[in-house]
């Protein structure tokens, strides 16, 4: 007698079937998996409205699918179903025993079990959002989890941050500097932080933005339908 | 053997998910029946007696045959109730496995999702470990990442944390020896102590809506 084990929801208590038979689940696709695209940043920096914001700008066009990292409970999760942006079945949420940047960069699995969880139940996916928990500057996700990296930072947090760089601002695949519209309440100048950010970047590109003014998150959705394009295009031509 | 493979394997640097568990400490520190280091002393006595030995004996069990990983589940499944410490061991057997393929061969028998004390004897012996040192790496994992999860959820003394593992690793080795001597036992004859406090503790903090904790 081996009892098999299989697939579980998040909900469901795993067993063990002492007699399983035949296998009811489909064969896992063979197809190529899904751009993985990380997005960190400090805690209040708008990574959530973010993903937000991507999820209605292009939940239409791309099979999309989110894992959030809460520092505790699933309250990033339970926003984005709340504001009914995404399925449930497509959010899934990583608990990371007080440490949000171990797992996304030293211990994966959890949020690696996740994203396969989820190709694995709702099929073939052209894109995954893994969104950090909030930290701090030098929070970067692992080669091994993501393709891409966003780094968000907020003009509240004060004109000097790109300056400060951190592997977070320095190294991220894209800079977007949010909530742009508080620029002249706090006192932040805009071209200081493009001037310091292309300073510390070199050639990555920045993007500033106001989720509050541009719902759709324009800049970095058309940066993340730029990967989508030139992955086809791979594809293609091999 | 390997000295430095089993220090390999029972490092908690290992990528395999055991930083989001507690080991069922959260919920006493809220039950205010862990305040200090006392507490926590108190606390890993009894899970090395009871869910540190029952892991020590699986461990040992499936390294020792790995062939029998599908029974030796089924039986941590039986002296596992709370189905939230069922889903924890699953999850973090999982994730050990992912670790452990990427390190050894590991045997096919232990499925995708075992129970962690499965798991872990399973890589031992794709390491070329023996059942003993399986048991001793689940000992040490069962109170080391309990420990680390005190210092983080209680801002107890690391140094003071670190005295009170090192008093605990002669029980480590005992408790190993003793689940090591069984790995050749028939399922049901293996170790099954309980600690019913750690079952209704881990079904009372899968609910709530705010924890640091997966478990």
């Amino acid at each position: 007698m081996h009892p098999e084990l299989h697939e579980h929801g998040p909900e469901e208590v795993p067993h063990t079937h002492p007699d399983p038979g035949v296998d009811p689940h489909e064969p896992l696709h063979a197809g190529p998996r899904a751009l993985r695209i990380g997005i960190g940043g400090p805690v209040g920096s708008g990574k959530t409205a973010l993903v937000a914001a991507l999820c209605r700008a292009l939940g239409e066009e791309l099979r999309l699918a989110v894992v959030t990292n809460d520092i505790y409970t699933t309250e990033d999760a339970d926003f984005l179903l709340r504001n009914g942006v995404l399925p449930a079945e497509r959010i899934r949420a990583v608990e990371t025993g007080c440490c949000p940047h171990t797992a996304i960069r030293d211990d994966i699995s959890a949020n690696l079990d996740a994203v396969e969880d989820l190709e694995a139940t709702l099929g073939p996916l052209d894109l995954v959002l893994v969104e950090s928990g909030g930290d701090n500057l030098t929070a970067t996700f692992s080669k091994g989890l993501i393709d891409q990296q966003i780094f968000v930072v907020d003009v509240s947090g004060g004109d000097k941050v790109p300056r400060k760089g951190g592997p977070g601002v320095t190294t991220a695949d894209l800079l977007v500097i949010n909530k742009t519209d508080l620029a002249p309440m706090v006192g932040a100048d805009l071209a200081v932080m493009d001037r310091d950010a292309k300073a510390r970047r070199h050639e990555l590109p920045t993007v500033f933005l106001s989720l509050a003014e541009d719902k759709a998150a324009t800049p970095v959705a058309d940066w993340i339908r730029g990967l989508i394009a030139a992955r086809t295009d791979a594809a293609v031509v091999s | 053997m390997s000295l430095a493979t089993l220090l390999l394997l029972a490092d908690g640097r290992l990528p395999s998910g055991g930083h989001a568990h507690s080991g069922g400490l959260e919920p006493q520190i809220s039950a205010g029946r862990v305040r200090d280091v006392t507490g926590l002393e108190g606390f890993l006595h009894g899970k090395l007696a009871t869910s540190g030995l029952v892991a020590a004996a699986f461990a040992a069990a499936t390294c020792a045959d790995v062939r029998r990983c599908g029974e030796l589940d089924a039986g941590m499944d039986a002296r596992t109730p709370s189905p939230a410490l069922r889903k924890a061991s699953r999850a973090q057997g999982r994730a050990l496995l992912r670790a452990g393929r990427a390190m050894w061969p590991v045997s096919p028998h232990t499925g995708r999702e075992p129970h962690q004390p499965v798991a872990l004897g399973a890589l031992a012996a794709a390491a070329g470990l023996q059942p003993l040192e399986a048991a001793v790496a689940a000992a040490h994992g069962v109170t080391t990442g309990t420990a680390s999860a005190g210092v983080r959820l209680l801002g107890l003394d690391p140094y003071a944390v670190h005295a009170l593992l090192a008093r605990l690793a002669p029980v480590c080795d005992r408790i190993a020896a003793q689940a090591a001597d069984r790995c050749g036992d028939a399922v049901d004859d293996l170790p099954a102590a309980g600690a019913p406090l750690l079952d209704i503790g881990a079904e009372h903090h899968a609910t709530w809506e705010v924890r640091l904790f997966a478990s």
